[in-house]
């Protein structure tokens, strides 16, 4: 193969090596960074220095913080704001989903509705919709299912139906329903026409093409944001304390810090488990975007302990 | 023209006109293809050339005339009424998409579905649309892949092909539904040089299948040998329409003349 250098008479190579010398695997020394390990050093000094203020100052009483680090009431808390959090946002994808697709319906009527919905639930704060669920048991005491204008069929008592949990959970989801309406919106719009009109064409049905042709091509823009989404969410459910709601991990934390009168101490544990939480959702959203940038490229990203590998070497940083 | 009811032409078109808000794209086009007829559209970008072919399967609406495949009127349908006498009512889009079902199109861009295999591809539509087991879509998705040359590609994703082997693909997903037409819609302007003959020889083999094609496209050799019929449009009306070697050799119109010493 690299047998070039026989031909009597071919001339040398343009740095003066002979012929056929410049054929074969390129075995390069690759670009150092040194300003990296240089960086890397700088920011492990300012570390230690952070961490061994924050370890030797005795107003972060860090026996506290470990006493109720583990403490079941937080853990219970945490899992409750976990909870929260998952079950809101699984009715607003859904919900959202339902409405980006409605919003971009020709039929008025559907997009007049979502429309509506989104300038009510976009257009005031999350914190005032949760007092309104918290206060829903005392505007409409008791809800009642039968004739409009007519006899009650079923009637049941507001509280028993909404709970403080519940109240909670609509709260935070019909708030974020309206913003993933909008995340899955940017999607749908993102992907190409020709998509939709190869499948019409094929005799699909609108409701077939969104399903199977538009909305998995769409997932790749809609996820992004949506893991944002699902990590500002964690955090919004510290409000539902204006049901009030007071079984997850902030009012618990501040219930406690109260009691024992260290609010520092608490404050650390909440922002321990709220920082375990999402970067464990942050693994999760990794993983995902892998799986639906199938089909899309053809370097299928480094796992993430691939990338860490990789830091001091090569132009594989990039940027 | 359509004497003998027994012979329909499988696209009728009578004065279609279609206009995007003020431009007049198609200003009366009159056409008939026959069955097994393989038609040829050729004309400058901007013509209705492909405007006319998404009429045809009412991608696009049109505004004036009438338009049939198969004897069916494209987008409505014709109902007595008692002071009218005819009326039109519009199709409800489950119509449409049954029509559809037996019109098949292949895009410039090929439109493949780029997260589904070269199988999935072709099997979608006949799972979806026709309510086929996978087994059998599966099946007879790799005949189709074999027939258009791409057996040993079924489980590659569209970005992994050449421009060649989409269009391939793309054209065994049309087969796929079993269609009684197919519409090229410039089918090879999106390809490099290279890669036109394979999507060409692919396009002659199901012409000479007996398939009933109407390809718009810019290839004037593959017009002349494999069309049965030529016709060349401009401005929104056909110019000139016969026998592919007549109009090419011996072109009757000044605009036709000017077209084709230009592109041959």
């Amino acid at each position: 193969m690299t047998d070039t250098a026989g031909q009597g008479g071919s001339p040398a190579t343009p740095d003066g090596l002979p012929p056929g010398t410049s054929v074969g695997q390129i075995t390069a020394v690759p670009v150092r960074h040194p300003g990296r390990w240089v960086a890397i050093a700088v920011l492990a000094v300012l570390g230690a220095m952070l961490v061994h203020g924050a370890v030797t100052n005795r107003e972060f009483r860090w026996g506290t913080v470990g006493t109720y680090l583990f403490d079941e009431r937080v853990s219970r808390a945490a899992l409750e704001t976990l909870r929260l959090t998952v079950l809101a946002m699984l009715v607003a994808v859904v919900l959202g989903v339902v409405i980006a697709v409605m919003r971009l319906s020709p039929n008025p009527i559907l997009s007049g509705v979502a429309w509506l919905y989104l300038w009510v639930f976009r257009g005031t704060p999350v914190y005032t919709q949760l007092v309104f669920w918290g206060l829903v048991g005392v505007l409409y005491p008791r809800i009642g299912f039968g004739i409009p204008f007519g006899p009650q069929l079923v009637e049941l008592d507001t509280s028993e139906l909404i709970g403080p949990f519940m109240a909670a959970l609509i709260g935070l989801a019909l708030n974020e329903a309206a913003y993933m309406a909008e995340i899955v919106r940017g999607g749908i719009l993102s992907v190409d026409e020709g998509q939709g009109e190869a499948a019409s064409a094929l005799g699909m049905r609108s409701r077939t093409i969104m399903r199977r042709i538009v909305l998995p091509q769409a997932m790749r823009v809609i996820i992004p944001p949506t893991g944002n989404e699902v990590i500002s969410m964690l955090k919004t459910t510290s409000l539902v304390v204006a049901v009030p709601y007071s079984l997850e991990l902030y009012s618990r934390t501040r219930d406690i810090a109260v009691r024992i009168f260290q609010p520092v101490p608490l404050l650390i544990v909440a922002a321990i488990w709220y920082l375990t939480m999402t970067s464990v959702l942050m693994v999760g959203q990794f993983y995902l975007e892998r799986h639906f940038a199938r089909g899309s490229t053809r370097n299928v990203a480094p796992t993430l302990l691939q990338r860490f590998r990789g830091l001091g070497q090569g132009g594989g940083g990039g940027a | 023209m359509m004497s003998e009811p027994a012979s329909v032409p499988m696209v009728l078109a009578e004065g279609v006109h279609k206009s995007f808000g003020k431009l007049e794209v198609l200003r009366g086009i009159d056409l008939s293809v026959r069955r097994g007829e393989v038609m040829c559209i050729v004309g400058p970008s901007g013509s209705g050339k492909s405007t006319f072919l998404r009429c045809v399967n009412h991608l696009e609406r049109i505004n004036a005339g009438r338009l049939w495949v198969d004897g069916d009127l494209v987008g409505y349908r014709q109902k007595a009424h008692r002071r009218t006498g005819l009326r039109l009512h519009e199709l409800r889009p489950a119509e449409i998409a049954r029509r559809r079902q037996d019109i098949g199109m292949v895009f410039q861009r090929f439109n493949l579905f780029p997260h589904m295999t070269a199988l999935g591809n072709v099997t979608e539509a006949p799972q979806r649309v026709l309510g086929e087991s996978k087994k059998d879509a599966a099946a007879r998705a790799r005949e189709l892949l074999a027939r258009v040359g791409l057996a040993d590609k079924a489980d590659a994703y569209p970005n992994q092909l050449s421009g060649g082997q989409q269009q391939r693909v793309a054209i065994a997903r049309a087969l796929a539904m079993r269609p009684k037409l197919m519409l090229f819609d410039e089918p090879t302007s999106a390809l490099d040089p290279e890669l036109v003959g394979e999507v060409l020889d692919v396009m002659r083999g199901l012409a000479e299948s007996g398939m009933t094609m109407v390809v718009v496209t810019h290839e004037m050799g593959f017009a002349r040998e494999v069309g049965d019929a030529l016709v060349f449009m401009d401005g929104g009306v056909v110019v000139e329409a016969g026998p592919p070697r007549q109009v090419i050799e011996s072109p009757q119109h000044e605009r036709t003349q000017r077209f084709l010493r230009a592109v041959l």
